[in-house]
């Protein structure tokens, strides 16, 4: 089993290693459009076919793991019991040692299904949406790292090996949210990706450390097993959160992710949707035994204020794929949610879910927006019968979002609601109140979005050539195959995943999130009804602009961070040159100074020296005859 | 064995004999620094890994007996990637050169190419020597071999203010070493002898006499490492100082200053290490997010990456500053990581230096993956490398370096370390701030804003032209040419009239002025006059080139673009990104050699 992990992590490595090498060779440099269309077909292979090889050898595994014996404390363990472990090598670092190794669990194997299958629709869905994209070799290889990063973090069993991967995928999504880095807002979305998820990457690996040298181990068995007191915990696991929060676009570190969405959509399905943003649900879930209840606490405090201003926030957005990342926010903090209450079992089944229906819901945005031409909701509308599958598709990927029955996202969003309603923790009732308010919120933006969509007048807009940042607009009625094709795969699972968590419903609990939900979807639709062309976001009133900016979070960090910081820069170079390099010149000139003291005794007049000479004689027969 | 522990001398040495010979042939320094590279590599493959602790090839002569100072080499695990690291960069600067000098063009480096290679072979001697020598004085003879040379690379094969930057370069280092040689004179004072191998076995000296030869000679290495606040020459240096030169001065010279750190200052001294090790780590940090921030607002290019290596020797430092095995195994594999890593930024910020003819960032524009995408691309490995990416080399030394501060030796103070390490963090988080500014500003946005002109695409798609070499080469090699793109451009941009004419900077702007005639020229505005013009400005000396000038001229398909890499360019990148990749992924090759050894010398106390 442990071979199969090993290839499943390295099949996508070594397409990303071909893809980025061997995709133009041997005619590397021409960049003709005839070699351009040659390189990104090869691409294309290089990169479908080990996410294809990868998706299979994970089936295996998780029949290997199925037919295995094994405790089942959690739900992925009813289905997938077994486990292994594999080291390869240990590191000796002269503390405490890295031991290079993966784990086969229920737990990962659950994630690396979610991660092949959102990663081979999205890579076969990518050849159609940067078709004639010149850098489309870079792009994919740049996928098929990140799926390796991914189920690099998914397979560790060590928190070294982890965060590896935690980090290249850091790094494959700053490259690319700037794939088309031409557009500097691109440029700078990338910059700021990275380096808030950093913040938080720093924290996460202090947290690593506390855990490991509290543990004498970084293995993650080890780390769990160990007797590790209260406090220490406590700290490690608040460490952590710093991390969880970066890497998942918690508050506070939240702010990056409705701005990647600068990047290629698919890259969106994939990266800010289903898998690189849902690692740190992840890594909570597989650490979950070491979380103490105060750092839970302090994580249902985010995770709720998170969901609401999310989804408020998603409500007043005009653009429909931020409209897309505030809602993954929103939906993330559920997960998180239901992790502070302290079920991992609701919060992996509604990552799962969410992975589905999130790519799909992107993967369809993706395919709306390379009709229009643009990201825009005000330039959208009436596009149901142009594009009839991406409509339907995209329908169950809203209903879902929405947890409307039968989809998936009704199933996992009780199961999630259910766990705050047992949970014990002392924040249970305030967490309760705004899961339910946000299942309303999650009603009336899904259906906005859905209407200004599909529905009303098609707008004809003549675009101008499309600018980088936005994909090719096509004359066809509906996307290419290579684009319609994954969105079908992706539905199923998205509609009928649920049915696995059907025997664990709580009827009364659904029906009421399901009448809060459909209470939010009805006022939007009847506001909409009112005037189809205007936008029900004007519900909001006067909360609008706050709830269009996100609440001025970004304004605040930069007035409060960027800014200071860049002032201390220009402060530092200035202290250098003037101050530090400063004392450096001035003991030049002082040495200088004196030296050209010294030389007005040479300055070569015989009288002085022979004045000097006499004084000194003169001064020296005086010493003599006081002293002797 | 005792003759390959030599032969790095003797090869160096050699090079005396063609100083005399007239003229030197192209591939000469190539062929002595390939047969260093060789002998490095033997030594590698002959390397006893079973024991890396022990010092092997030992060569223990008498060298000046009325003295008791004897010519004692040898190698362990912490030399030995130093003196392949050395060997591997040096043979690439000399490769980088050669492929160079075969392409022609009126290039710094092409002035007195034999004095160049002399003096570059000088260096290369000076540096495997500081790794090897085992005797005290031996050790300053080699320390201070390496400074002459290093100041005539820069004063000579400099930028337009190096004749300030090597006056700065050789005072302060000498004022270092100065200090270095009172520390090891005290030593030997108090102990009577100068053997490495002997002193770092047995402590004899008193306490105090540790401390103060600890800051002694801790204060002669932090100069050339250099810790803050004993920086400031560096950025000047690298700023001025050739693409070579650069490289070999990030690559090597300040690993000498950390080597005697490993070597030296702790083993020999350690209740002083104990004792300085706090205020190590305080100006450690006090240079990581101080060479981060300073970073984050310079304007040039190289002088970025000099800043940059201030932040990552105080990585290095707050290592060694931990004392524990972990935090100097740490610090080690940085000095490798870091050589590899600032030696490529550095070859990759000479090469875009010298076809845009400027490192100055907003000069430089955007859109370096457009319109050199290959360079492009080797700059952002290189970056995040730098920024300490996990999977390639850079980041094992931060992470472990982190490591070691947050559990430092029992004798010293773990808040005040914690502190240490919280405040390395955030400065990892500010070199990525400026790595990736620092990328945003120059690879990324429309190609060809600044300077001014639409960029070229006519030349794309002529088979043979396209060709890197190529295109180079038939522009690089016309100084007819040079000359007339220097009045071209600085008549035809109306924003920045004449200033690229009036700062006289002939060696650097070769590729960068013809690719801005290209772009002119692409353009079709008033070509002919300017041509016209420029032909009069060029003055009536040179007729008979001119019809061959006009003619290119005329042929837009004929223009060259900016050059993207060349073949010399990425054979000497190459290693360097394979072996970044190869730590990276592979720390055990680094890290097997070193904890040994770093355990006995912590072990012996």
């Amino acid at each position: 089993m442990i071979v199969a992990a090993a290839l499943i992590v390295l099949l996508p490595f070594v397409g990303a290693v071909a893809g980025l090498l061997g995709s133009r060779w041997p005619r590397g440099g021409s960049r003709t459009e005839e070699n351009n269309a040659r390189a990104n077909r090869r691409a294309g292979w290089f990169a479908v076919g080990p996410a294809a090889g990868a998706l299979v050898l994970t089936v295996w595994l998780a029949w290997q793991v199925s037919g295995a014996g094994g405790s089942a404390d959690v739900f992925w363990a009813e289905f997938l019991p077994g486990s292994a472990e594999g080291t390869l090598t240990v590191i000796d670092t002269g503390a405490i040692p890295i031991s290079v190794g993966l784990q086969v669990d229920g737990l990962s194997v659950l994630t690396a299904i979610l991660v092949t299958v959102v990663a081979t629709a999205v890579q076969v869905y990518s050849v159609g949406y940067l078709r004639g994209d010149s850098r489309f070799p870079s792009y994919s290889a740049f996928i098929s790292l990140f799926t390796s990063a991914m189920l690099l973090v998914v397979f560790a069993a060590d928190l070294l090996v982890l965060y590896v991967g935690w980090e290249i995928m850091g790094l494959c999504s700053y490259l690319l949210i700037g794939h088309w880095w031409e557009d500097r807002a691109n440029s700078r979305a990338a910059v700021k990706a990275f380096l808030v998820t950093r913040l938080g990457d720093v924290a996460f690996l202090f947290g690593i450390f506390t855990l490991g040298f509290a543990a004498g181990s970084f293995r993650i068995d080890d780390v769990i097993a160990a007797d590790i007191s209260t406090g220490t915990l406590v700290l490690a696991t608040m460490l952590l959160l710093g991390g969880v929060a970066g890497k998942s676009a918690q508050v506070p570190l939240h702010t990056w992710l409705p701005d990647a969405m600068a990047g290629p959509t698919p890259i969106s399905a994939l990266i800010h949707a289903a898998t690189m943003v849902a690692a740190g649900i992840f890594i909570v879930a597989r650490l979950f035994p070491v979380f103490p209840q105060p750092t839970l606490d302090v994580l249902g405090v985010l995770a709720a204020i998170g969901m609401l201003g999310a989804a408020l926030a998603a409500l007043a957005q005009d653009d429909l794929k931020r409209v897309l990342a505030y809602s993954t926010i929103s939906q993330l903090a559920y997960m998180a949610a239901a992790l502070s209450a302290g079920s991992p079992d609701a919060a992996i089944f509604h990552l799962i879910s969410h992975g589905a229906f999130k790519a799909l819901l992107f993967l369809c945005a993706g395919a709306v927006i390379h009709h229009v031409g643009s990201n825009l909701l005000s330039h959208m509308g009436g596009l149901r019968q142009a594009m009839p599958i991406t409509f339907w598709t995209m329908t169950i990927g809203f209903a879902a979002l929405m947890g409307l029955p039968p989809t998936s996202g009704f199933f996992s969003k009780d199961a999630v609601i259910l766990a705050i309603e047992h949970s014990t923790s002392p924040i249970r009732l305030f967490l309760y109140g705004s899961a339910l308010i946000t299942v309303g919120v999650t009603g009336a933006y899904a259906i906005r979005a859905w209407l200004r969509t599909f529905f009303g007048e098609e707008h004809v807009h003549a675009l101008a050539e499309p600018t980088p940042g936005t994909a090719h607009v096509f004359d066809g009625r509906e996307a290419p195959r290579t684009m319609v094709w994954p969105l079908v795969l992706l539905a199923i699972p998205a509609l009928l995943l649920g049915f696995i968590g059907v025997a664990d419903m709580d009827w009364p609990s659904a029906a009421i999130s399901l009448l809060v939900a459909l209470l939010g979807a009805g006022i939007v639709y009847t506001t909409w009804r009112g005037a189809p062309h205007s936008d029900p976001a004007r519900l909001l009133g006067p909360f609008r602009g706050p709830c269009e900016q996100a609440f001025y979070v970004d304004r605040v960090y930069a007035a409060l961070i960027a800014r200071p910081t860049l002032a201390l820069a220009r402060g530092v170079v200035r202290t250098d040159t003037h101050v530090v390099d400063g004392a450096v010149r001035g003991s030049g000139r002082l040495t200088l100074g004196l030296s050209s003291l010294a030389r007005l005794s040479q300055n070569g007049n015989a009288q002085l020296y022979v004045t000097g000479l006499l004084a000194g004689v003169l001064l020296i027969a005086v010493g003599a005859v006081m002293l002797g | 064995m005792v003759v390959l522990v030599a032969l790095p001398l003797v090869g160096a040495a050699g090079l005396m004999a063609p100083a005399f010979a007239g003229r030197v042939p192209r591939g000469y320094g190539l062929a002595v620094s390939g047969a260093t590279l060789a002998v490095a590599v033997v030594l590698l493959a002959g390397f006893d890994y079973s024991a890396p602790e022990r010092m092997q090839f030992e060569t223990d002569v008498p060298w000046i007996p009325g003295l008791d100072l004897r010519f004692h080499l040898g190698l362990d695990g912490i030399s030995l990637p130093l003196i392949v690291l050395t060997a591997l960069l040096s043979f690439l600067c000399f490769g980088y050169l050669a492929g160079r000098s075969s392409q022609g063009g009126i290039r710094l480096e092409a002035l007195r190419p034999r004095a160049l290679v002399f003096t570059l072979l000088v260096l290369e001697f000076g540096m495997i020597g500081t790794f090897v020598a085992l005797d005290l004085l031996l050790f300053f003879v080699f320390f201070e071999v390496v400074l002459i040379p290093m100041y005539f690379v820069i004063a000579i094969w400099g930028g337009t203010q190096r004749r300030a930057a090597a006056i700065k370069f050789i005072l302060y280092t000498l004022l270092g070493s100065a200090v270095l040689l009172l520390g090891l004179l005290l030593i030997w004072s108090q102990t009577g002898t100068l053997d490495m191998v002997a002193l770092a076995q047995s402590h004899p000296m008193s306490r105090a006499t540790q401390i103060i030869a600890f800051i002694a000679i801790g204060l002669g290495l932090a100069v050339k490492t250099p810790m803050w606040p004993l920086h400031t020459w560096l950025p000047d240096a690298h700023t001025e100082a050739p693409t070579v030169g650069s490289v070999l001065l990030a690559g090597v010279l300040l690993k000498m200053g950390t080597y005697g750190f490993a070597r030296i200052a702790i083993p020999i001294l350690p209740e002083g290490a104990a004792t300085i090790a706090p205020w190590l780590g305080a100006f450690a940090v006090v240079g990581i997010v101080y060479g981060a921030l300073a970073c984050l607002a310079q304007q040039d290019l190289k002088r970025m990456i000099a800043y940059s290596s201030v932040g990552h020797m105080g990585f290095i430092l707050l290592g060694f500053a931990t004392l524990t095995p972990v935090g100097i195994n740490a610090a080690l594999f940085g000095n490798v990581a870091h050589g590899l890593i600032t030696g490529l930024l550095f070859f990759i910020a000479g090469a875009i230096k010298e076809r845009y003819g400027t490192a100055d960032m907003t000069r430089l524009g955007g859109g370096m993956l457009g319109r050199l995408p290959y360079v492009g691309s080797l700059l952002t490995f290189a970056c995040i490398a730098s920024l300490g990416l996990p999977g390639l080399a850079g980041f094992w030394g931060e992470m472990l370096a982190l490591q070691g501060a947050f559990q430092p030796a029992a004798i010293l103070s773990r808040p005040l370390f914690l502190v240490f390490m919280t405040i390395g963090g955030l400065g990892a988080v500010l070199t990525a701030a400026y790595f990736l500014l620092m990328l945003s500003r120059i690879t990324h946005g429309h190609p060809g804003t600044t300077p001014p002109g639409p960029p070229v695409e006519t030349a794309e798609g002529i088979p043979g032209l396209t060709e890197p070499v190529a295109a180079g080469t038939a522009t690089a090699e016309d100084p007819l040419l040079l000359s007339t793109a220097n009045v071209v451009r600085g008549e035809a941009t109306g924003e920045e009239p004449f200033v690229d004419a009036l700062v006289p900077s002939p060696m650097d702007d070769t590729l960068g002025q013809s690719a801005a005639l290209a772009r002119r020229n692409a353009a079709g505005d008033e070509s002919s006059d300017l041509i016209r013009e420029s032909d009069s400005a060029a003055g009536p000396k040179h007729p008979a080139t001119t019809p061959q000038t006009a003619a290119g001229l005329e042929d837009p398909a004929t223009a060259p673009q900016l050059t993207d890499v060349m073949p010399s360019e990425l054979a000497a990148w190459v290693p360097l990104v394979v072996l970044t990749v190869l730590f990276g992924l592979w720390p055990s090759a680094l890290l097997g050699l070193t904890d040994p050894v770093v355990q006995s010398l912590l072990g012996a106390p």
